[in-house]
């Protein structure tokens, strides 16, 4: 089984809801009470009629009775009865000393047990009502005490009892005038109610939704966003709550950009000013090189200086990617792109590093591969790849290229140990070291950061991997030129 | 070997760099300053100029336009900012090339010597072969490959190294489209990618020279996604 009872989701139906079922709750309870109320004052009033009535044609015709009396002195009692009921109409009956009533005419309905039980039993007079042919009835009975006039025996309970029985018809119709007007009070009511209930969502939802709104746009990075708070009510008090949210917001964002802002300007900046200095530096580490090469130096000095020239370009390649990343961290990395073969581009990497004819390294791209794409920085990716796999991997490093799904996908592959499970979620990261003991690598450790971010800025990706049999793959997608051109 | 003229202002590099280039064998003057690189320029009579921007009071890209006003001696900038914008206006200020500090000797001598074949391209393998003494016409333009000398209208223009160099190359083969690559590496002969809006700003300097309107070029002409063209001329 699997029956739960389903809850209206939206705020404005759960209220409208909620306030119909209150005022039909009111309605019905308060119709039902009249009603009660009504229904029972006007059958007390038949009732009450009723029993003044036979009481008074008793009166004008049980002295003429003789005692004890016989079962036509009954039949002729009732049937003086029936002629006098009247307006009511009744059927009666008369009974001695606990006997079978006997009616005016054999039609008559009978007298109910209960009720002559109970006459028997109380000797007061009652009422009773019961149902006959569908149509609701109200018997009254009552015990005939002796006259007045009769000596000895005035006063005193007589034996005889008469029951009249009569259909409520007229009353039935005052109920059911009753009912028809309860529900036709009580159906405009709520239909009127759904006005005040609308109205009441409406001043609930207003503000809940401005509210919405006001997070949304806080969420899409408006933090300025402020809504007004008018009123004193609990929504009032939450949206300057929010007001308030929002300016501490505001306030730490800025905060937060300032500072940022100024440890990546200092970054520039400190790159920046290291070039001077290594221009002279660099600009002469040939002439170190030479000297030291040429053994025109004492040995230990030539190590020395063959360090500090060695140092010296380590160092200008990390200020230059330095410079990069900071480039891309303040997103001035401008793209050139043009249309191109990306097999051109491979070629290109290879022979400008050295690495053409290079047995280690070997190509597969046996289809064009065009892209629109900035040449100098797949360069720098793939010189970066190319030189990763050489330096950490193990040859044959193997570049291949094909198309997939509107994507050229080239992948680096070296056959070395491949990257550790642990360090491969890391090895975009900036400076991150592989090998903690070693506390740096030939590299900047900026490498792979920049290769990633240049993927990136094309709208491509750059992911790592190792293959099944060991051996790093390095895999770079870069969105296919729809239409390509061949320049030549 | 070359008379260098190096305008920096920085004791450090301007003693690497003569360092360097000394040892290399060639000839190296120094100026601090603009003015004195000016000066320099009259007295010293170098092949070639290294030029910093970041100079005090006169700023190189000054020194740059005061020196193609009235020379064609090949001009190299050495700058620290590799900005884009810096390159740019380098460049259309006059500049042949633009080097990024930090740069190791090598590279400096490198881009110098592919300077300096500009200016010399008879020495040059590929240009030997058409002996050629008649001055080319193309329209208003006179090219004489011998003595280098173009003219227009029968007055000589004063172009740079690098523009000079180039319209050489593009007019040798009337009609064929070169990528800007490809003129890269056959006019600057820079091997490596990049770089590229260095042959345009030299194509805008020279259209600036030889189009009679340089929006309407008819010389030099754009040849869309994939470079330019030497006419065909109307």
């Amino acid at each position: 089984m699997n029956f739960r009872l389903r809850v209206p989701r939206g705020l404005r139906v759960r209220l409208v809801v909620a306030v119909l079922l209150a005022v039909a709750f009111g309605a019905l309870l308060t119709a039902g009470l009249t009603f009660r109320q009504a229904r029972s004052s006007t059958l007390e009033r038949t009732q009450e009629t009723a029993v003044a009535d036979l009481r008074m044609q008793l009166d004008s015709l049980a002295p003429g009775m003789t005692f004890p009396p016989r079962t036509e002195d009954l039949r002729d009692l009732s049937r003086q009865l029936d002629r006098a009921g009247g307006s009511r109409a009744w059927r009666s009956s008369a009974s001695y000393r606990g006997s079978t009533p006997v009616p005016a005419s054999p039609g008559a309905p009978p007298v109910p047990e209960d009720l002559r039980e109970a006459v028997q039993r109380t000797s007061q007079a009652a009422y009773q009502r019961f149902d006959r042919d569908g149509r609701p009835w109200l018997a009254v009975g009552m015990p005939v005490a002796y006259a007045a006039h009769r000596p000895g025996t005035a006063g005193k309970l007589s034996g005889l009892a008469v029951y009249a029985a009569f259909p409520l018809d007229d009353e039935q119709a005052d109920i059911s005038a009753l009912v028809t007007a309860a529900q036709a009070g009580a159906v405009p009511a709520l239909v009127l109610a759904l006005v005040p209930a609308l109205f009441a969502a409406r001043s609930v939802l207003r503000p809940v939704r401005r509210l919405r709104g006001g997070a949304e746009r806080i969420t899409a990075g408006e933090l300025g966003t402020r809504l007004d708070a008018q009123g004193h009510d609990e929504l009032a008090d939450l949206t300057r709550s929010f007001n308030t949210m929002a300016e501490t917001l505001q306030k730490d964002d800025t905060e937060l950009r300032r500072m940022e802002a100024g440890a990546r300007r200092f970054a520039a900046d400190v790159a920046h000013e290291l070039r001077t200095p290594l221009a002279a530096m660099t600009v002469v580490t040939e002439v170190l090189d030479e000297d030291a090469a040429a053994g025109v130096l004492p040995e230990d000095t030539a190590d020395a200086v063959r360090l500090v020239s060695d140092e010296i370009r380590a160092l200008a390649r990390m200020v230059e990617d330095l410079m990069e990343v900071s480039r891309f961290d303040a997103k001035a990395a401008p793209l050139h792109a043009e249309e191109l073969d990306l097999r051109t581009l491979v070629a290109k990497t290879l022979q400008l590093r050295g690495w053409e004819g290079d047995a280690r390294v070997t190509t597969d791209l046996p289809v064009p591969l065009p892209v629109r794409a900035d040449p100098r920085r797949v360069d720098v990716i793939l010189a970066n790849l190319i030189g990763n796999a050489l330096r950490h991997g193990l040859p044959p490093v193997t570049v291949t290229g094909r198309t997939a799904h509107d994507q050229v996908l080239i992948t680096v592959t070296d056959h070395g140990p491949g990257i550790p499970e642990d360090v491969l979620p890391h090895v975009f990261e900036r400076f991150y070291k592989a090998e903690t003991a070693r506390t740096r690598s030939e590299g900047s450790g900026l490498g792979l950061a920049i290769a990633y971010e240049n993927a990136h800025l094309h709208g491509g990706t750059l992911t790592a991997a190792n293959a099944p049999g060991g051996g790093a793959v390095f895999t770079l997608t870069l969105p296919l030129a729809t239409a390509p051109q061949e320049p030549r | 070997m070359a008379r260098v003229l190096l305008v920096e202002d920085d004791p450090a590099v301007q003693k690497g760099v003569t360092l360097a280039l000394k040892r290399r064998g060639h000839e190296v003057e120094v100026a601090g300053s603009g003015e004195t690189g000016l000066f320099a320029l009259e007295r010293f009579r170098p092949d070639l100029v290294l030029l910093d921007l970041m100079l005090p009071q006169m700023s190189g890209l000054e020194v740059c336009r005061r020196i193609r006003e009235s020379k064609q001696v090949p001009v190299i900038i050495l700058s620290a900012r590799d900005d884009e914008i810096d390159m740019v206006v380098g460049l259309e200020a006059g500049a042949d090339d633009y080097i990024i500090k930090p740069a190791s000797g090598e590279i400096i001598e490198a881009r110098m010597k592919a300077v300096l074949r500009r200016v010399a391209p008879a020495q040059d393998s590929r240009a030997a072969a058409p002996a050629t003494t008649e001055a080319e016409r193309h329209g208003a333009l006179t090219v004489d490959r011998t003595t280098l000398v173009v003219a227009k209208h029968g007055t000589e223009l004063a172009l740079a190294p690098s523009e000079l160099k180039l319209l050489l190359f593009l007019s040798a083969t009337p009609g064929q489209v070169y990528d800007r690559h490809q003129l890269l590496e056959q006019v600057w002969e820079h091997s490596f990618y990049g770089d590229v809006r260095l042959v345009d700003a030299c194509v805008m300097r020279l259209r600036a020279k030889i189009e009679d309107d340089p929006r309407k070029p008819v010389y030099v002409q754009t040849v869309r996604g994939f470079g330019y063209r030497f006419g065909p001329l109307p």
